[in-house]
């Protein structure tokens, strides 16, 4: 029997040399006449131990890593014996990390062949979308609503009500959009789901389809996402051979078709009603609201527009899960979180738990510290519009309503670790810069303050009248905050606020931190 | 590194042609055409603009609102250092100033030979990884002073 080798195909995993390791193997493996299968899966997430192999074994998969190409010798002959290798980090289910996570929306992600219907329909695929194809409109909506389920992208909204919205909107067309422009820094869960579960997420989008009555469904993928878009047409090809995808799926009376549009470097294009813009063939300018998208969103049709990981939530929710998933969680945040640990961390990767895990859990216990072994100074939680938390708010509970009420947001669910070099000037700086780089230009608040943040805080860099140059920042700050039309602009203040709140003394011209650190 | 077609304005229609059927199809056409040219051509906007009934202004608009569109071709080879929060967490500052020395240019700009553009990029997603770069569409992660400066040395070659 041949013997099954995993190596994952996750774009982390190659930039660390994955397809180096699977080369290498496979041309061993050819020169011992050693009959192997190699299937490129996605990533198991627990990225610092990429790449991560698997052998199949009659006690389960066994997992090496990191590998190199010099390993692949002496692995080959622990795979064929099943005996000790220096790598072997045992039975890959039992690994601590992998197992007090609670996965849902990545139940599937680098266990299947991404490329493979048949292995998504072996590991539970579809039952979401068989049930939905039994139900009334409105009885899907239920399940959603049951669920709890927030949007996912960042600003929470509950996805029933957006669903039921675009369902009793009348109209000769909808559509049905996912956001898969993950721009911000830290975040990745998007790229993996898509790169090692692509089914879910085209499930997801077809049971939304068939709820409101949308026909016509579009990705929008960044172009930093080369690898995501891959996988994802390819999927979609693989769905609809299968009749996953098309005219009367599944033999059902409901046609669905999904197109990938790519993006062009705009970050500003994960806000959905630009990025509606930028489907549209257009600059990526925000629209002002209302109308809502359910009302009026791409081509000036009813939209749902929702984050990839909020359509990957929904095939567990359809396959009668809509109570047990609520059923995790606290308050008002339902459910689970694919947790990106990023940044200056020892074990980094992606970490799916129930809301309620606290910061200081994620950061000190579950990431491992820092990479360099120095302390812990901020972390930013929720991409470049996020706050920087610092060790005292350690305690935050990871929930929406916890994290708005300590002036941060969880956003994407990205956690950016830095350790005790870090310059919190500097880092305020970059929100503004960033802000500036990005703006869609439309309203003032982001497109001038962004660059006047900049001056003024170089300004106050410089030593110059840094008491009254601070109160300009804060007053800016107030005025981006509240004066711009989307969250670039109005969130830019997080990261500017939460640096200057919680590390005022790196705010003066030789920040003390550095002195320190000297 | 990619090799590119000269501009040709029959090739320039075929590839618009070939798209101008899709619904907001301006990005997917300029996406094409940089793919096929190594930059957009400036003779293709208002092509762009005829086969889709629209103004010439508003191409150029939409050509210019977004990062990746580029007006004349890139060097060689393309080296995008990743710069945003969590490669700069991971060290990335360092080694880009690092990749910044060694070229003798500034990011955003191309090397005088024309062998290497060094171009900013904000987020590979690689973030658990950082810091991390693309090199003419390669993915590498972890970097160190010693990947980078083999990086640096492969876009010279």
């Amino acid at each position: 029997m041949k013997m099954r080798i995993f190596i994952p195909r996750d774009a982390a995993a190659i930039s660390v040399g994955a397809d180096e390791v699977a080369l290498a193997i496979e041309q061993a493996a050819e020169k011992r006449d050693l009959p192997i299968k190699i299937i490129r899966n996605g990533s198991r997430g627990l990225l610092w131990l990429e790449p991560m192999i698997e052998v199949a074994t009659v006690k389960g998969r066994v997992a090496y890593g990191p590998v190199t190409p010099a390993d692949v010798p002496s692995l080959l002959d622990a795979m064929a014996s099943n005996g000790s290798h220096p790598l072997r980090l045992g039975l890959t289910d039992e690994i601590p990390w992998l197992k007090r996570q609670t996965r849902l929306t990545f139940v599937r992600c680098g266990i299947i062949d991404p490329r493979s219907v048949e292995d998504y329909r072996a590991h539970d695929g579809y039952k979401g979308l068989d049930r939905a194809l039994t139900l009334t409109s409105d009885a899907i909506l239920a399940d959603v609503t049951t669920s709890g389920l927030r949007g996912r992208g960042g600003a929470g909204f509950p996805t029933g009500i957006k669903w039921k919205t675009v369902a009793q909107t009348v109209a000769d067309r909808k559509f049905i959009v996912c956001n898969a422009d993950e721009g911000d820094s830290g975040t990745f869960a998007d790229r993996m789901i898509m790169e090692g579960d692509p089914f879910v997420v085209i499930e997801g989008m077809t049971i939304a389809g068939i709820t409101v009555g949308a026909t016509k469904g579009y990705i929008y993928i960044r172009s930093e996402y080369p690898h995501a878009v891959e996988a994802m047409n390819a999927a979609i090809a693989a769905a609809k051979r299968a009749g996953y995808l098309g005219q009367r799926i599944c033999g059902s009376k409901h046609d669905f078709d999904l197109e990938v549009r790519v993006g062009a470097g705009a970050y500003v294009c994960g806000e959905e009603t630009s990025l509606l813009e930028s489907l549209e063939g257009r600059r990526g300018l925000v629209r002002a609201k209302p109308p809502l998208p359910a009302h009026k969103g791409l081509f000036g049709k009813p939209t749902v527009i929702n984050n990839v990981l909020s359509f990957a939530a929904i095939p567990f929710i359809l396959a009668g899960g809509a109570k047990a998933y609520a059923d995790f969680g606290m308050g008002r945040s339902r459910g689970t979180m694919p947790i990106q640990l990023a940044g200056n961390v020892k074990f980094g990767g992606l970490f799916e738990t129930a809301f309620g895990i606290t910061l200081g859990e994620l950061v000190d216990d579950i990431a491992g510290g820092t990479f360099t072994g120095r302390p812990v100074r901020a972390v930013q939680v929720g991409g470049p519009l996020g706050a920087y938390f610092p060790r005292a708010l350690f305690d935050t509970p990871f929930d929406y309503e916890a994290f708005a009420a300590r002036d941060g947001l969880i956003g994407h669910a990205g956690i950016v670790v830095f350790d005790d070099t870090v310059d919190m000037l500097k880092q305020a700086r970059f929100a503004m810069e960033f802000c500036a780089i990005e703006s869609c230009g439309k309203c003032t608040p982001c497109r001038i303050g962004s660059t006047r943040g900049v001056e003024t805080i170089d300004k106050i860099r410089a030593g110059e009248r840094v008491e009254q140059n601070l109160a300009v920042i804060e007053d800016l700050c107030n005025t981006m905050k509240f004066g711009s039309l989307c969250a670039l602009g109005g969130f830019t203040p997080y990261p500017v606020s939460s640096a200057l709140k919680h590390f005022r003394e790196d705010f003066s011209p030789a920040p003390k931190s550095l002195q320190a650190a000297e | 590194m990619s090799v590119y077609e000269p501009w040709d304005a029959g090739r320039g229609a075929e590839i618009i042609a070939e798209h101008s059927h899709l619904e907001g199809a301006t990005l997917v056409i300029l996406h094409a055409l940089q793919e096929a040219f190594g930059y957009v051509p400036e003779p293709a906007i208002p092509m762009v603009a005829e086969a889709l009934n629209l103004s010439r202004a508003e191409v150029h608009g939409v050509f210019t609102f977004y990062h990746d569109f580029r007006h004349k071709p890139a060097g060689k080879h393309v080296l995008k250092l990743c710069r945003a929060e969590a490669c700069q967490a991971a060290g990335g500052d360092a080694l880009a100033a690092r990749a910044e020395a060694k070229l003798g240019i500034a990011i955003g700009n191309t090397t005088a030979d024309e062998r290497v553009t060094l171009e900013p990029i904000y987020c590979l997603g690689l973030c658990a990884t950082a810091p991390s770069a693309m090199l003419d569409g390669r993915l590498v992660g972890r970097l160190d002073e010693a990947r980078i400066d083999a990086l640096v040395a492969e876009a010279q070659r």
